[in-house]
């Protein structure tokens, strides 16, 4: 994956509070992501981990709280990078047709030569023209990734990237996201137990039915923070 | 500049997707179709009731054909997701509703017009005297159509027993286009075709100002 050119960017989650009529999906969230950190978001089904990653992209307005991109330059932030549950790209389109339709979007700088680098990348330039429909979940989640990373942002969020990989799979994951981290990108992904994926994370955070209840950087204490909310 | 060239690119993918899979249009041609016919074989209408209400079945006809289009316009979106990305994407949300009435307004006019012989024949009305007239009407209404029934497509998407609550929503909102609809036709298929202002500017007028409402507001029908 080629090193982007973006200036790193933080997430600050100042008492972030999502309610859905009387059911609180997160409860007074509060935390700072540094430029360039990789934390693993852990919690049981239902804990607020899927809430606090819309939110963080902009899909979903907390209902109170405040989130900031804070930026070691100062310049103003990008966009962020989501790879969701779904895939989030058109079936009924091909894998390049889907890329350039969100690089069109997005007003990424040389299209073309971007979505064809990103095939090249993600290991489907030669199902470039195939259907996305006609994929694996694999397959399909690859394209996922190489949308999310169209516009190189600084920041990325992932939720449960490794979702339907073969260890192949996830093993190139892997080796992408360890490339963005050393280039500066900010990742915040949510997980289930203990991966290749998850090794990369230096600090993990454990959300237990909206609330923050562990967050820590420690080597040993990570490892252990992913495997009990997976128990 | 932005707008457009994300409405563009948006479109090309709405009419692409459909050519591929044809759903909306195979579903609208056959029920217009069936409507039509059967209508005819059922009443056997004089020359004069054709002219009378002939107009009016054709727009019923349209309109329910309509409530069926757009039930997939967002639910489509949600199979994959793809809603979150266009709006992850896109720096004016309104481009996601332009594209998709455009689309759809181009769907409808496409089924309209292949329809119309089939009607001129089976109720012996003659249509080509007044033809750009009546691709006007059939513009402005589908228009109108599709300006509500996407907004509202995009709330009921959302919502719990959503294949019932969209044509809930839009036959009562879509009444006045039908009738106003109803009487230009009307006019223009008469013995002595006349064209009828006032109904033609109602039309003009509803497009008008539900746009506006779908520009102002469009953002936060996208919400979750």
């Amino acid at each position: 994956m080629t090193a982007p050119g973006f200036s790193p960017t933080g997430i600050r989650f100042e008492n972030i509070e999502k309610r859905y009529g009387g059911l609180a999906a997160l409860r007074r969230i509060r935390f700072e992501i540094a430029p360039g950190e990789c934390v693993a978001l852990a919690g049981r089904n239902g804990s607020g981990k899927t809430t606090l990653l819309r939110i963080a992209a902009g899909l979903v307005r907390p209902s109170s709280g405040d989130l900031t991109f804070p930026s070691a330059t100062g310049a103003p932030a990008v966009s962020a990078g989501f790879v969701a549950h779904a895939t989030m790209v058109y079936d009924e389109l091909t894998a390049e047709e889907n890329l350039l339709l969100f690089a069109r979007l997005q007003q990424t700088p040389n299209t073309a030569e971007r979505v064809e680098k990103l095939l090249h990348e993600v290991g489907l330039f030669d199902r470039r023209d195939s259907l996305v429909r006609t994929f694996s979940r694999g397959m399909r989640q690859r394209v996922a990734i190489a949308r999310a990373l169209l516009h190189e942002p600084s920041i990325l969020l992932l939720d449960e990237p490794s979702t339907g990989l073969d260890p192949q799979g996830v093993a190139w994951l892997a080796a992408t996201l360890r490339q963005l981290r050393d280039a500066g990108c900010t990742i915040l992904m949510s997980l289930h137990g203990e991966s290749e994926i998850s090794l990369l994370a230096t600090r993990a955070i454990r959300l237990d039915a909206g609330l923050l209840v562990a967050d820590t950087r420690t080597g040993a204490e990570v490892r252990s923070i992913l495997t009990f909310a997976d128990a | 500049m932005s707008l457009l060239s994300s409405t563009t690119a948006l479109l090309g993918k709405e009419l692409r997707t459909e050519f591929r899979s044809r759903e909306l249009l195979t579903t609208t041609v056959v029920f217009i179709l069936m409507v039509i016919v059967l209508f005819s074989f059922t009443f056997d209408p004089t020359y004069n009731e054709s002219r009378r209400f002939g107009p009016g079945l054709l727009w019923l006809a349209f309109l329910f054909a309509a409530s069926l289009m757009l039930q997939p316009c967002f639910l489509r979106e949600q199979n994959n997701d793809t809603l979150s990305a266009l709006r992850l994407s896109v720096s004016d949300p309104f481009a996601i509703f332009l594209a998709k009435l455009v689309a759809n307004t181009l769907f409808l006019l496409f089924t309209e017009v292949l329809m119309l012989p089939v009607f001129a024949i089976l109720y012996n009305v003659p249509v080509l005297g007044v033809l750009g007239q009546l691709l006007l009407v059939f513009f402005l209404g589908s228009l109108g159509v599709s300006i509500a029934g996407t907004a509202l497509s995009a709330i009921s998407a959302q919502a719990r027993m959503r294949e019932l609550l969209l044509p809930l929503l839009l036959l009562p909102l879509l009444t006045p286009v039908l009738v106003s609809s109803t009487q230009v036709t009307i006019g223009l298929l008469d013995a002595s075709p006349y064209v009828e202002w006032k109904g033609l500017g109602f039309l003009v007028a509803f497009d008008v100002v539900f746009l506006t409402l779908l520009w102002l507001l469009g953002e936060y029908l996208l919400e979750e």
